[in-house]
């Protein structure tokens, strides 16, 4: 009796030990996290007004502003939105419920896999070829989007895989068995069923791709633009343009790093400022995906 | 007395699994609206048998059939490579071993079947899913939950949530596979009075593992081992006066 009350003693002091290794590193991050955000809040606070989100950069710190920066970032990743999640999840779905399991496929998702890790400089110059030489679509919008597309790819597709992964096989005979076709069972079974892990995918890449600067500038984005893209709606027939996607941009953590470079103090509030900003968009479209994702999982339940 | 038809005709039916010869020149007849029961141990290939019916296999590379299976009256080879497995599926339904309803509510489990064959309308397909659920004797405790989530019932009644899912359809023959094994006694009856009730309009095939729910329920039993039927018929007459001495052996206890 005394010898299972000691081990019992025993194996739950290691049960605690862990308790305290995970509180504790849980802390480090959450704590990390915090004091970035609260010295951000500080340097920055004074520069936080309506004016600095709608004025152009300017030469004078007090004068200067993100409109062009955030106008910037948020069309950037709207082209990359729209292109990297059509092919991501379709890629992954094909992988996954089509594609034959042989040695191509294997490599295919080595490959990705791998993709995932390359650094995002050398996308960044693939772009520079690919879009801006070859397929001239100069240094723009276009070509910023579709890079970031690039370099979330593999995120999204990988993100894709994993959730289609995770649903039990018994789902797909019981569908098949109905007489369904393999299309209709994606459609109404795999795609929902694996849509919250998507999200998640999704979330992580464009969170990544928001902050992205190198490949940025590496396709040409400007450092200085005291103008905004074209308007998507035009006073004239057919009222709807996308001669936005063709103009020359730059992006917050552009406008940033071109801020924390200046001598001037005054500029290094300015940056702390924008990354307040910066830090406030991504949590925001954190928040909305997982918003989505929640409702999603709420109608889904195993 | 009605004269017993033949639903399907097995001939000389060989099955691989790559280069595992599984099923063994089966030669069988299942006849129309009456329940045969495969039964045999653990591996010698009856669920494997049942799976050939819905063409299953065709959903993972390096299946192979050698062989027939005749369906009557219309007198085709159900697994020949000429045949889609998907108009196999659309007259043969299958319920499996664990209930695996989809995480949707009660009536999109039942309706998806019809929804496959473009049936989209509101009052078509409530119709269809009262009487699947009524035909599962699973109506009355769910008809005031029918748009709650189909996980929230018991494991007895996701199981009979199953069978009106696959009785939807209307099919022609209706496959189960260890229908009762997941499920505690109570449910497991019920099935089984199920079963005895569905018979009057399906061709019922039942693999179990249970020697006394294949007496209970079924007509016609076979006896599979290691890949080949051992021996088949009444199932009265397997049970009391078995020809083989491995059918005796194994309905005695005495392996398996």
């Amino acid at each position: 009796m005394e010898d299972i009350k000691k081990r019992i003693k025993y194996n739950k002091s290691w049960n605690y030990f862990f308790l305290i290794i995970g509180l504790l590193s849980t802390f480090v991050g959450l704590f990390l996290l915090a004091v970035l955000f609260i010295d951000l809040i500080m340097d920055g606070h004074s520069r936080l007004t309506y004016k600095f989100l709608t004025s152009f950069p300017s030469r004078f710190p007090e004068k200067a502003g993100i409109l062009s920066a955030w106008v910037g970032s948020f069309l950037v990743l709207l082209v990359t939105a729209l292109s990297a999640i059509p092919i991501g999840v379709a890629a992954g779905i094909y992988l996954e419920e089509y594609a034959k399991k042989n040695w191509l496929t294997d490599i295919i998702e080595i490959n990705i896999a791998n993709l995932a890790g390359v650094p995002s400089i050398v996308y960044g110059l693939l772009a520079l070829g690919l879009f801006v030489y070859f397929f001239k679509f100069g240094e723009s919008i276009l070509t910023g989007g579709l890079t970031l597309a690039l370099l979330i790819l593999p995120m999204v597709i990988m993100a894709t895989r994993e959730s289609i992964r995770a649903i039990p096989n018994s789902i797909r005979e019981a569908s098949y068995a109905l007489g369904a076709t393999k299309w209709q069972t994606v459609q109404w079974h795999i795609f929902p069923y694996s849509l919250g892990g998507i999200l998640t995918g999704i979330i992580i890449g464009l969170s990544r791709a928001i902050g992205e600067t190198a490949p940025i500038i590496t396709v040409g984005a400007l450092t200085f633009i005291a103008f905004l893209p074209s308007s998507p709606i035009t006073s004239a027939f057919p009222f709807i343009s996308f001669e936005w996607l063709f103009d020359p941009f730059t992006v917050m953590p552009i406008q940033m790093f071109n801020w924390v470079s200046r001598p001037q103090k005054e500029f290094q509030i300015n940056a702390a400022a924008a990354g307040i900003i910066l830090m406030l968009m991504t949590l925001i479209m954190n928040g909305i995906a997982i918003h989505i994702r929640y409702k999603f999982r709420k109608k889904i339940k195993w | 007395m009605v004269k017993d038809n033949i639903k399907a005709e097995i001939r000389n039916l060989n099955f691989f699994y790559g280069t595992n010869h599984v099923l063994k020149n089966i030669n069988l007849s299942i006849i129309e609206k009456k329940v045969t029961s495969l039964i045999g141990p653990s591996g010698c290939g009856k669920t494997t048998f049942l799976r050939c019916f819905n063409r299953m296999h065709d959903l993972y590379p390096h299946n192979r059939y050698e062989g027939e299976i005749i369906l009557l009256p219309e007198n085709i080879n159900i697994i020949s490579n000429q045949i889609d497995p998907i108009e196999v599926r659309m007259r043969i339904s299958m319920v499996f071993q664990k209930p695996n309803p989809f995480p949707k509510t009660i009536f999109e489990n039942v309706a998806y079947g019809m929804r496959v064959r473009g049936v989209n309308k509101k009052n078509v397909l409530s119709e269809i899913v009262e009487k699947s659920l009524k035909g599962a004797a699973l109506w009355d405790e769910v008809k005031d939950r029918i748009d709650k989530p189909a996980f929230d019932l018991s494991g007895g009644q996701q199981q009979r949530l199953c069978i009106a899912r696959a009785l939807a359809t209307n099919p022609e023959i209706l496959l189960f596979d260890e229908p009762t094994s997941a499920l505690d006694p109570i449910a497991t009856s019920k099935i089984e009075e199920l079963i005895v009730e569905l018979k009057n309009n399906v061709t019922i095939i039942i693999v179990t593992h249970n020697m006394q729910q294949a007496a209970r329920v079924s007509e016609y039993t076979a006896f599979m081992y290691l890949g080949e039927i051992i021996e088949y018929g009444k199932t009265e007459r397997i049970f009391t006066t078995p020809s083989e001495k491995l059918t005796e052996d194994y309905i005695t206890g005495r392996f398996g």
